[in-house]
């Protein structure tokens, strides 16, 4: 997921001593120890484990998210924050922008290129008319593009090295965050069937199919 | 302290649980974690890097992917940490020689050769200074190893080489020559553990005798060189080559265990690797499975698809039983030494043959399902069979492993009639061990038992038919191949029964029944094997039509050929 590519940007600012520390955090029930110990094993120095019960984090929802991290942002006092554009299960794409908003801290989303100068960073953006540069001040909140960079795999003594790595572990509780959901899903359903089209030889006919089903 | 070895134990018609039941779970939750990330991490490298069919036509692995092979951490996986090494427990490098086996045995043998024998002799025997000055080059790939045991007149017997190791006057060095050949990774290596003859005098008599000792050879002292590649029918990107000795100065630091242990040296390397083939060759059946499986389900010919037709679905049956088999017994022995078994070699025997023709007999049943397409090389088949060929003939021969095994269990009957003698005592003996033979029964799960009742049986007709042919051949069975095959067959084929039972048992105490049908079908075909072999055994007329064969073959060899002229 963009995610762990979040991390391995983070990791990337890292090797050009963009940065000095890499906490990597996620929420979520105990398998998500296993993500942080991957991020730990691709270069992250420590992780946070926010622990959401098993069968309650299919209801976490991207503010509930956005407000635990903005939580974490006091804690930790970060100078950036990257997350991932958005989630391989709700495809929300919100968390990056919440967060930003709540913390009052400049965002760049979509971002597939970071270069850092002068306390400031420039971001190219991937956005539907093609790719825009900006300039934000720091602190700031980012979120990766797929195109970010191309993840490596942890090499087997980075997963060994992991291992030695701190993991600290609390609760939305912890945090006085309540995840309560706000939005309830009221109905999913698949898209309509695309129907097969009709050829017409002449533009009455099509005049007259069209009164026929009622658009005109 | 008394054997807890199963394979030991059948022999003397005993039902040994401890080290079967249950089935050995060794790992903690800390290293299950470990293992998945090493597999996403396995995963990763050999489906986007490695090019397994690209590394088999160049008949090598590119230069510039043994750096990331080297980052990955995969030439020291069981070194300890001190040295550069992922200490890896036995069942932890299994799993990664698992993943290895699923994508390219050649690579495998590449990094096998290095670290599961190449420098395991350091390993095992090294001193602190041996293992400070070595482990951690090799341990990171920078520097390879290769293993020379094996000579132009010396293959299975590996006693008689004939390199020498002579030490100096001054006392300070042996002074090497011979020559080495098929040695794995042989033309690529900077640290060669060398096996050779040095004259040796012994304690009691005073004489001066050969025997062999071990030693950690440097490219770098000089005189060491190696032939071209060999070109092989499989495993081609790994790199075969005769390696030369030519009065290398070996300093006498670099005697690995002690002057004359050598022989022993060797046959424990060679034993404490044995466990990978196993591991490995589940990866490669279980591969193979998966293609025959896609082939059948969606190949129609006739009126259905080949998965309709009993020839079929009993070809997968096959497959699918073979591959079990061998993983139960695989991660069963793993475990065992993870456990700290006293002692491992029958076993390890006994899964290096099971595993080597297992994977043979799958990959020719892929083959034979895929039909035409299974013999093209851009299918991908067929590098699978030439790769897999030369499982059955090192690490020690298929041929001589059975008779090793057969010998093992046949010295233990000869050490247990030394005290009685004829065959009624032996009778009345195994009726009160088969009464003495445990409550595993009421310990499986209930559509279990009659597996169980099954490796009863079976374990007391062999011992019976076994003890039998001890006491009729005395010591001259060591001639009597022809039985003694018979013997290790019948002993393999015990020691899976076992396996399966306890490890369809554990799935079931987890909640899944699933693999019960797996454990039973091959209890059951077992059963009849282990009947037909042990009736073979004691079928006086069936001795007589041996006899006769093998007089077929006396005669084939005298005659330089075939025997008979063209009818026509």
């Amino acid at each position: 997921s963009s995610g762990i590519n979040a991390e391995y940007g983070a990791v990337r600012m890292k090797q050009k001593k963009i940065v000095k520390e890499i906490v990597v955090a996620s929420c979520g029930p105990s398998q998500s120890q296993e993500t942080i110990r991957t991020a730990l094993a691709m270069g992250a120095d420590r992780g946070i484990h926010v622990e959401v019960p098993a069968g309650t984090d299919a209801d976490l929802q991207p503010l509930a998210v956005a407000k635990i991290f903005s939580k974490l942002v006091e804690k930790e006092k970060p100078d950036l924050v990257i997350l991932g554009k958005q989630a391989i299960d709700d495809d929300a794409n919100q968390t990056t922008q919440l967060l930003a908003g709540m913390l009052d801290w400049p965002q760049g989303t979509m971002a597939s290129v970071v270069n850092a100068a002068d306390g400031r960073l420039t971001i190219t953006r991937e956005i539907d008319g093609g790719l825009e540069d900006i300039s934000v001040s720091l602190p700031a909140v980012i979120s990766a593009d797929l195109r970010l960079n191309e993840p490596r795999y942890a090499t087997l003594p980075n997963i060994m090295k992991a291992k030695k790595k701190k993991i600290e572990k609390m609760t939305p509780e912890n945090l006085g965050v309540d995840i309560t959901p706000r939005l309830k899903i009221l109905n999913v359903v698949d898209p309509p069937v695309r129907q097969a089209g009709e050829k017409v030889p002449d533009v009455s006919t099509l005049m007259e199919k069209l009164k026929e089903k009622g658009h005109l | 302290m008394s054997s807890t070895s199963f394979a030991r134990g059948i022999f003397l018609g005993e039902l040994r649980e401890e080290e079967i039941f249950p089935y050995p779970q060794v790992l903690d939750s800390d290293q299950k974690e470990t293992i998945s990330m090493m597999m996403e991490a396995g995963h990763a490298f050999f489906q986007n890097t490695n090019d397994a069919a690209a590394n088999d036509s160049a008949e090598k692995i590119p230069e510039e992917q043994l750096d990331e092979m080297r980052q990955l951490g995969m030439y020291g996986l069981m070194v300890p940490e001190e040295y550069g090494g992922l200490a890896l427990t036995n069942t932890m490098y299994a799993k990664f020689g698992e993943l290895t086996g699923e994508y390219d045995l050649g690579l495998g043998i590449h990094t096998g050769a290095h670290q599961s024998i190449g420098y395991k002799g350091i390993l095992l025997y090294g001193n602190p200074e041996q293992k400070e000055k070595y482990l951690p080059s090799l341990a990171s790939g920078d520097v390879f190893a290769c293993f020379c045991l094996t000579e132009p007149s010396s293959g299975s017997d590996a006693s008689s080489i004939k390199t020498r190791a002579v030490l100096n006057e001054a006392g300070t060095h042996y002074v090497m020559n011979g020559a080495k050949i098929w040695i794995s990774n042989g033309g690529i290596a900077e640290i060669f553990t060398v096996f050779a003859q040095t004259p040796a005098i012994d304690a009691k008599t005073g004489e001066t005798k050969d025997k062999i000792t071990a030693f950690i050879v440097e490219r770098a002292f000089g005189g060491v060189s190696h032939g071209p590649p060999e070109k092989k029918m499989g495993i081609k990107c790994s790199n075969t080559s005769e390696v030369y000795f030519e009065n290398v100065e070996i300093p006498v630091e670099n005697v690995l265990g002690e002057v004359g242990g050598g022989f022993k040296v060797a046959m424990n390397i060679l034993n404490n690797g044995r466990f990978g083939m196993g591991a490995c060759l589940t990866g490669t059946m279980r591969m193979l499975i998966s293609k025959a499986v896609d082939h059948a389900n969606n190949r129609k010919q006739f009126v259905s698809n080949l998965r309709e037709y009993q020839g079929i679905q009993q070809k997968i049956a096959r497959m699918n039983l073979l591959c079990y088999a061998n993983e139960s017994m695989a991660y069963m022995l793993c475990g065992n030494m993870d456990r700290g078994a006293p002692e491992y070699q029958i076993e390890a025997a006994m899964s290096k043959i099971f595993a080597s023709q297992s994977a043979w007999d799958v990959c020719d049943e892929t083959i034979q399902i895929l039909g035409g397409a299974g013999f093209m090389k851009d299918v991908g088949i067929e590098r699978w069979m030439r790769d897999l060929r030369i499982f059955r003939i090192f690490e020690g021969t298929n041929d001589i492993l059975k008779l090793f095994i057969a010998l093992n269990g046949v010295q233990e009957l000869g050490n247990l009639f030394k005290k009685q003698g004829n065959l009624g005592t032996v009778m009345g003996l195994a009726q009160k061990r088969v009464l003495g033979m445990g409550s595993l029964k009421t310990k499986v799960h209930a559509d279990l038992e009659p597996s169980v009742k099954q490796l009863q049986e079976d374990i007391t007709k062999f011992h019976i038919a076994t003890s039998a042919q001890v006491i009729k051949y005395k010591k001259k069975i060591i001639e009597q191949q022809v039985v003694l095959n018979r013997i290790a067959e019948s002993s393999i084929l015990l020691q899976s029964m076992a396996a399966v039972i306890s490890r369809a048992n554990l799935a079931a105490e987890k909640g899944d029944t699933s693999e019960v049908v797996l454990a039973s079908a091959w209890c059951g075909e077992a059963h009849q094997k282990i009947a037909a072999l042990v009736a073979d055994m004691q079928n006086a007329d069936l001795t007589k039509v041996d006899n006769a064969t093998l007089n077929v073959g006396k005669l084939s060899l005298d005659n330089n050929g075939y025997l008979a002229q063209s009818p026509i």
